[in-house]
């Protein structure tokens, strides 16, 4: 293997005395800015995940006391519901897929030294540290943290008497606000590198898959957020000073928060969706050892998916009281919207046609989320057509629905951009069989957990119900809440060999080499782990796109964005 | 080497490569996202603007509507100075900048003032954000705006006290925006 950009090692020497405050804490490199996000998120996966056990445990077997909690009665359901949502959207997702991938990636793989701006890629990464304290918080104030759903919708969220929580209800609005700034602020950097630090030769279509479906993303996210802003400011205004924007008794109207809220929720779904897509894009290629299949429609149809998810909003609302006439409309555009998706899918699969496929472990987690999203991608064509969704709106079938296709992004899509950029990001190999095993057991129990949830939903099980027994139709399928809980229990427990991989990885795992997949892509032509500053102090050239893997011009079966074929091509 | 690329050597003599300048675009982007945060506030404010059976509610005091056509001038005067500040920023004529810069400033600030006082009229006669609709939607789309009066003016003046004109033609890009933005709050929230 050669680079044609020289990597000079012992020009870092100078650069790495930085100290442990500066390097570990408050640092501007954007690859220990991801890392952070990286650990703050996962932080919140751990308390997510409880929650969710807390949760599945008393719809298993309501009223027993959950092992390690106690009993949990309505009230304490509805913010075990509304902080799971909250903590896996807004604290997982969006800091592991954006977050963490979007530092580390978007810099390293299109050849610049650092972020545009780095100090304030450091701010972004604090204020959403000052963002999770905050919303740690909330659990612990008298009246305890918000239970008005993770959607927030008033008067539930705008009167402390409707829901018994006032401080929590306003901290978890301040949290949202300063996850928005950092986001914000990340945001800009990540779209102003792109367009201004690409390395020479880094053309957009040379661009890696994953680039563009964060840049996606980043851009979806910094145009939909605004509206849910000015929502927010109003919602606290409603609650601190008493106007009436969402109170109907005072000339308000409720539904004005759920548009504003859905007209950034959808596209949020793609921010957390997209990078998902990006990371898997860039495993198939180089385990399947084939150019990724139509490179450029894959980009045209991010772009639509993007475009179209900001007029699908209110397919979240069919059952809401809006003017009934907009459900068609909305049905189509949503329905509209499988059509990129499904592209996106057809390459992905015919990406493996024909390919050497080798199945490490990226590899697998890739799969997996192409099985398990197509899942959740045909059951959303359900809820999109507002005859079939009026059914199954707010049943568990659109739980199932909604966690085959966040979970697959979030889990499946962020293990498989773990487990391949891992030996970049830390200079480590994991262990291949404690991945796999991983893998195949978040397979298997992500199916139990989540697949009966679409046939409980289906017999009517309502989301939000703290006690399924109440209700007598319900009673026979209870069975069907049991399966689901062990399932997660045992899903939660599928994490271990994970935490022990990583573990043992960081401690005693091999060094991993510059480029141990055989991979194209720039950040492969640095060292593991890139030095701060990424390359020695020449930058590499790009000639070629990222996907150019068992290349007839060259011997090995892969041909690295850098290297110049000049005397053979001529 | 691609074309308009600027290769830079950074303090330790390290390659950078940039192709546009960041902060014109970083701005740019952060505009964009702005732009859609008074869009979800003028996009609430007509949905209650257009659903209501009568506008201005009935016994709701009336909008300062000639006082503020006079504040409009002046927010809107203040574009002539900032483009002479940018031009001193180019030619890095330091004495011009700082009295465009100083112009420019005082603009934007007799305009908040004016802005400041109807308020507390206004108030007065009853008009206050939870007393309806009407005062709510006034108070938040006017006061976001006010705020990014409020914004610029403090940057403004950290420019001028740190004598650092290299932030100058991002700081126009901001103040064009805030002013560009008004014309067509006064006309939806006063006029229209």
């Amino acid at each position: 293997m050669r680079e044609s950009g020289a990597a000079v090692l012992d020009v870092h020497a100078h650069h790495a005395e930085r100290g442990f405050w500066r390097t570990y804490v408050f640092s501007t490199d954007h690859k220990m800015i991801g890392k952070q996000y990286l650990s703050l998120g996962l932080f919140w996966a751990v308390v997510g995940g409880l929650l969710a056990h807390v949760m599945r445990w008393q719809l298993a077997w309501p009223e027993t006391a959950v092992p390690g909690w106690g009993e949990v009665g309505p009230e304490t359901y509805n913010v075990l519901v509304t902080m799971h949502g909250t903590i896996m959207v807004f604290f997982v997702a969006m800091p592991i897929l954006l977050g963490a991938f979007g530092n580390f990636l978007i810099p390293l793989m299109i050849g610049a030294r650092d972020m545009a701006f780095p100090r304030l890629n450091m701010l972004s990464v604090w204020v959403f540290a000052l963002a999770s304290l905050v919303l740690l918080v909330s659990f612990f104030i008298p009246g305890g943290a918000a239970s008005a759903g993770w959607t927030g919708y008033p008067p539930l969220s705008a009167k402390a008497e409707y829901t018994g929580v006032n401080w929590g209800m306003d901290l978890w609005i301040l949290a949202h606000a300063l996850e928005f700034a950092a986001f914000l602020m990340g945001g800009v950097n990540y779209l102003t590198t792109a367009i201004a630090l690409r390395v020479p030769g880094m053309t957009f279509f040379r661009l890696p898959l994953v680039i563009w479906q964060l840049l996606t993303a980043t851009t979806l996210f910094l145009l939909s957020v605004g509206p849910l802003i000015a929502g927010a400011v109003m919602l606290l205004l409603d609650r601190i000073i008493g106007t009436h924007f969402y109170a109907a008794e005072g000339g308000g109207d409720p539904l004005l928060w759920q548009h504003l809220f859905w007209f950034f929720g959808h596209p949020e779904v793609y921010v957390i969706l997209l990078p998902a897509v990006g990371l898997v894009l860039d495993v198939l290629p180089v385990f399947a050892r084939k150019p990724i299949f139509g490179y450029r429609w894959i980009i045209y149809s991010t772009i639509a998916a993007g475009g179209l998810s900001f007029i699908v909003w209110a397919h979240h609302m069919f059952v809401s009281g809006m003017d009934p006439r907009l459900a068609m409309p909305f049905s189509i555009t949503t329905i509209l919207i499988s059509v990129p998706f499904a592209f996106i899918m057809f390459a992905m699969i015919a990406t493996l046609w024909k390919g050497s496929i080798r199945f490490d472990t990226p590899m697998l987690w890739a799969l997996g989320f192409v099985a398990m999203f197509i899942v959740g991608g045909l059951t959303g064509i359900f809820n999109g057509s507002a005859p079939a969704d009026i059914y199954i709106s707010d049943t568990y079938f659109v739980v199932a629905h909604f966690h085959y296709t966040l979970f697959s992004s979030v889990v499946f899509g962020g293990f498989a951009g773990f487990y391949f950029w891992f030996p970049k990001m830390f200079g480590r190999l994991l262990s291949e069989p404690l991945g796999k095993i991983h893998f195949w057991l978040t397979l298997v129990f992500f199916n139990v957990t989540f697949f009966p949830l679409h046939n409980i939903g289906l017999a009517g099980m309502m989301r939000r119900i703290a006690n399924p027994l109440e209700y007598e139709f319900l009673v026979p399928h209870q069975w069907i809440n049991v399966v689901a809980t062990v399932g997660g229990m045992l899903l939660l427990a599928s994490q271990i060999p994970f935490v022990v991989n990583v573990v043992w990885s960081l401690l005693a795992g091999k060094t991993a080499p510059k480029n141990p997949w055989g991979a194209n892509t720039l950040e492969w032509t640095a060292p593991s782990p890139p030095p701060h500053l990424n390359w020695g102090e020449t930058l590499p050239v790009v000639y070629r796109g990222a996907y150019e893997y068992s290349s007839p011009e060259v011997a090995e079966d892969w041909l690295p964005q850098d290297r110049t074929l000049a005397a053979r091509s001529r | 080497m691609s074309r308009g690329a600027i290769v830079l050597e950074d303090e330790v003599g390290f390659q950078r490569h940039h192709r546009v300048d960041s902060a014109t675009v970083g701005m740019l982007i952060f505009l964009g996202a702005e732009t859609m945060l008074f869009a979800g506030f003028i996009a609430a404010f007509l949905v209650f603007r257009l659903t209501a059976p009568v506008w201005p509610p009935p016994l709701q005091p009336r909008l300062p509507v000639g006082v503020t056509a006079v504040s409009t001038a002046v927010l809107l005067s203040s574009g002539y100075p900032m483009w002479r500040a940018l031009r001193a920023a180019r030619d890095g004529d330091h004495g011009g900048l700082g009295r465009s810069l100083t112009l420019t400033g005082l603009l934007g600030a007799t305009f908040l003032g004016v802005q400041g006082y109807e308020w507390a009229r206004l108030l007065t006669f009853g008009l206050t954000a939870p007393s309806g609709i009407y005062g709510g939607t006034f108070y938040t789309l006017i006061g976001a705006h006010a705020l990014h009066v409020l914004a610029a003016l403090a940057w403004l003046g950290i420019i001028l006290i740190l004598r650092n004109p290299a932030g100058v033609p991002v700081f126009g890009m901001y103040w064009y925006f805030v002013v560009g933005l008004w014309p067509l709050l006064y006309t939806l929230v006063y006029l229209a």
